[in-house]
């Protein structure tokens, strides 16, 4: 795949201009990636269970839009809707000592460790019984019983806590892996590079994948990153790189599963480049008015949505019936559903709950080590 | 109990708690091989190996943010800065991730790391490497800070922050690598953070310091005594964030009159906070304002003679002590 959409034709007198980028998903896929034993060794069942995540992780989103509409919802709200396929893709190779860690857009990732919608939605909400309590919002959602180390707010921030993870695998010689996910403008930041030399350096067991959507909030790719595939930045650093086609999740299984067996025989580092595309603004704050036109979006809706692409696939498989595509359809809605209610009917934290949390010593006073005032205006 | 320097204090704290617990490794910029840019690291290497003693790269953004995953999975890094300036090209990793992990995931994740080097000025490095951000990382709900000044504490105080299950800032100090005194070589011997000490006891007057400041304010209290008589009682904070209100209190409470000394700069710095908080809990105590000597309120200057007076100076701090008396 590599150097797939390099465009070399540009004249001197173009170089200030918006330069085409050729997205690798404007060219159809070569190979049959459900003929790799990574895909045959699926189970029917297990198909249909990689299907039902894709949907549950829709079907939440959209009903967290109708939420964030009614005023549920604060701040900001980034949506996975398109995406589906690289977190439920990746998530579905991951072996118990592998870790992965992400950035903002995160409800996607944390459906498919398995966070169940309630916790997820009432931290939406702000209320107490969200998986933080309601105090790390959309972009922190954390569930380091089920190796996913977050959700981080700032553009690149979780690179080097990715490479942490590996190194403390590493460390205790864990055959295992960290699988940190970054977005396009993510790759434009200096604590990537950084990290991308010391994985390369000391040889640190984690997988950065790029999922690129084509926009860096409203800058599309083409304006923010010189040198496509992005990728191919891990060339640099002899990281190996390569760029994949995020609509279908035979091939992201096919690319993560690569990198992982890289990562835990050899404990190699990787830039997979995925690429993919979201349907909703940058968060939903963004009126996606004025970047991208509305026909790009339709086309990208008609031929590449990651979930109709593998139904058509199980179905024509004869592991899905149409039904039984419906009746999943309507327990993730349900599902989604329930789960607004119960956020709606979940308890705001108390003011006094929010001096907890902030330090491990001051949740745990009776194993203490320290004395004097840690808080200098309470709400206790 | 033994006669050592800072530095070795801090190398015996290193070496204790590297050996106590498997989780801890000591990283940073030149601490293995180089064997630490101020030879705080002398000898480990050869003691606990590579894996232990982890030579990085000069990039700080990774090695820390690198450290606090590592501390997230549940070891126990200790991160050197050559100095606390260069904690500002990883401030994200620092100040956001160490810090705020735990309270937005609920409490799930608890990140036990320390950030430790030299936080001061002095030495004639210029504006750059001469910062001191223990306010700032005293302002970050999440962290902790101290400052210790002797080598007993250094030793007591940094194996504490290394058992610690919070990150914690150690910000030392240069000019103190070389400052002998008597440290006790119990591999137990740990300071528990958020206890000031009195460094000397007095009755005119109280001078509160951290770091550094708490010798200078030493030699003044010895003017004072020397050439006017007066008694002057010095308090080192030691710790900042958790902080020994009590005992700052309890200075207050007995002479009356506070100076307070510190290298920080004076906006925001760490003494606008104590001087608010004696306002507030000791008002009827004072039988004058609250004073404070910081670093003149200019980038640090490079040349000698400048930067001898902008930081706190015997002198400056003793015209200022000789106006509340």
């Amino acid at each position: 795949m590599e150097g797939i959409y390099h465009d070399t034709d540009l004249e001197d007198s173009q170089v200030f201009e918006e330069k085409p980028v050729v997205r690798v998903d404007d060219i159809p896929s070569s190979k049959d990636f459900s003929s790799l034993p990574v895909n045959q060794a699926l189970e029917a069942e297990e198909k249909i269970r990689l299907y039902s995540q894709m949907l549950r992780i829709r079907r939440f989103e959209e009903r967290s839009l109708r939420a964030y509409q009614q005023g549920h919802i604060g701040g900001f709200l980034h949506l996975y809707i398109g995406q589906e396929a690289v977190a439920v893709g990746s998530v579905s190779v991951m072996s118990g000592d592998d870790h992965i860690i992400t950035a903002y857009r995160d409800h996607g990732h944390a459906i498919a460790v398995g966070m169940d919608m309630d916790e997820c939605m009432a931290e939406l909400f702000g209320k107490r019984t969200g998986c933080s309590k309601g105090k790390g919002g959309s972009m922190h959602f954390f569930a380091p019983d089920k190796n996913f180390w977050g959700g981080h707010g700032i553009v690149a921030g979780q690179t080097p806590l990715g490479l942490g993870i590996a190194y403390a695998l590493k460390h205790r010689k864990t055959k295992g892996a960290c699988l940190c996910f970054m977005g396009d403008g993510a790759t434009n930041q200096g604590a990537f590079y950084e990290s991308l030399n010391l994985a390369s350096l000391w040889k640190l067991p984690v997988i950065y994948i790029i999922e690129n959507n084509g926009y860096s909030m409203g800058t599309a790719e083409a304006r923010h990153s010189a040198g496509e595939p992005l990728a191919r930045r891990g060339d640099a650093f002899d990281v190996n790189w390569s760029v994949h086609h995020g609509h279908d999740l035979y091939e992201v299984r096919a690319a993560i599963k690569d990198a992982l067996d890289l990562a835990r025989e050899n404990s190699s580092p990787s830039v997979l480049e995925i690429v993919t595309y979201r349907y909703r603004g940058h968060s939903v704050a963004d009126p996606d008015q004025t970047y991208r036109s509305k026909e790009e979006i339709e086309e990208y809706k008609k031929n590449k949505d990651p979930i109709n692409l593998f139904r058509n696939k199980i179905v024509s498989e004869g592991v899905l019936t149409e039904e039984t595509a419906l009746q999943l359809d309507q327990s993730a809605k349900d599902e989604a559903e329930a789960s607004a209610e119960f956020a709606l009917a979940s308890p705001f934290p108390e003011i006094s709950e929010l001096m907890d949390d902030v330090y491990w010593e001051t949740d745990n006073p009776d194993e203490s080590l320290s004395s004097g005032q840690m808080f200098f205006e309470s709400s206790r | 109990m033994a006669e050592i320097t800072y530095r070795e204090a801090l190398n015996q704290a290193l070496s204790e708690e590297i050996s106590r617990d498997p989780n801890v490794v000591l990283m940073g910029e030149e601490v293995g091989q180089f064997k630490g840019s101020y030879k705080v690291s002398e000898g480990l290497l050869e003691k606990f190996g590579p894996e232990k003693i982890v030579d990085t790269p000069i990039s700080e953004a990774a090695f820390s943010g690198l450290a606090v995953g590592a501390a997230m999975m549940g070891m126990r890094p200790v991160v050197e800065f050559m100095f606390w300036s260069f904690c500002y090209v990883a401030f994200d990793q620092i100040f956001n991730n160490a810090a705020s992990v735990r309270f937005m995931s609920g409490g799930l994740i608890h990140v036990p790391i320390v950030f430790r080097g030299p936080a001061n000025g002095g030495t004639n490095v210029g504006a750059t490497h001469s910062h001191t951000p223990e306010n700032f990382a005293a302002n970050t709900p999440g962290l902790k800070v101290i400052c210790p000044s002797t080598p007993a504490d250094a030793k007591g105080m940094m194996k504490a922050a290394i058992r610690d299950n919070d990150p914690v800032c150690v910000m030392e100090n240069t000019i103190l690598y070389n400052l002998k005194g008597e440290v006790p070589d119990d591999d137990d011997f740990v300071i528990p953070l958020g206890k000031a000490r009195l460094a000397c006891e007095g009755s005119d007057l109280s001078i509160i310091a951290h770091g550094r400041s708490v010798q200078v304010a030493l030699q003044v209290a010895e003017t004072l005594h020397d050439k006017h008589n007066i008694s002057v009682e010095v308090l080192d904070l030691r710790s900042i964030r958790p902080l020994d209100l009590e005992a700052i209190l309890q200075t207050v409470r007995k002479t009356n009159r506070v100076l307070l000394v510190e290298e920080n700069k004076p906006f925001c710095g760490v003494d606008a906070q104590i001087a608010y908080l004696i306002q507030e809990h000791a008002f009827d105590h004072l039988d004058a304002p609250v004073k404070r000597v910081s670093a003149i309120d200019v980038p640090q200057a490079y040349s000698k003679v400048l930067e001898n007076f902008q930081i706190p100076n015997h002198d400056r701090v003793l015209a200022k002590a000789m106006e509340l008396l």
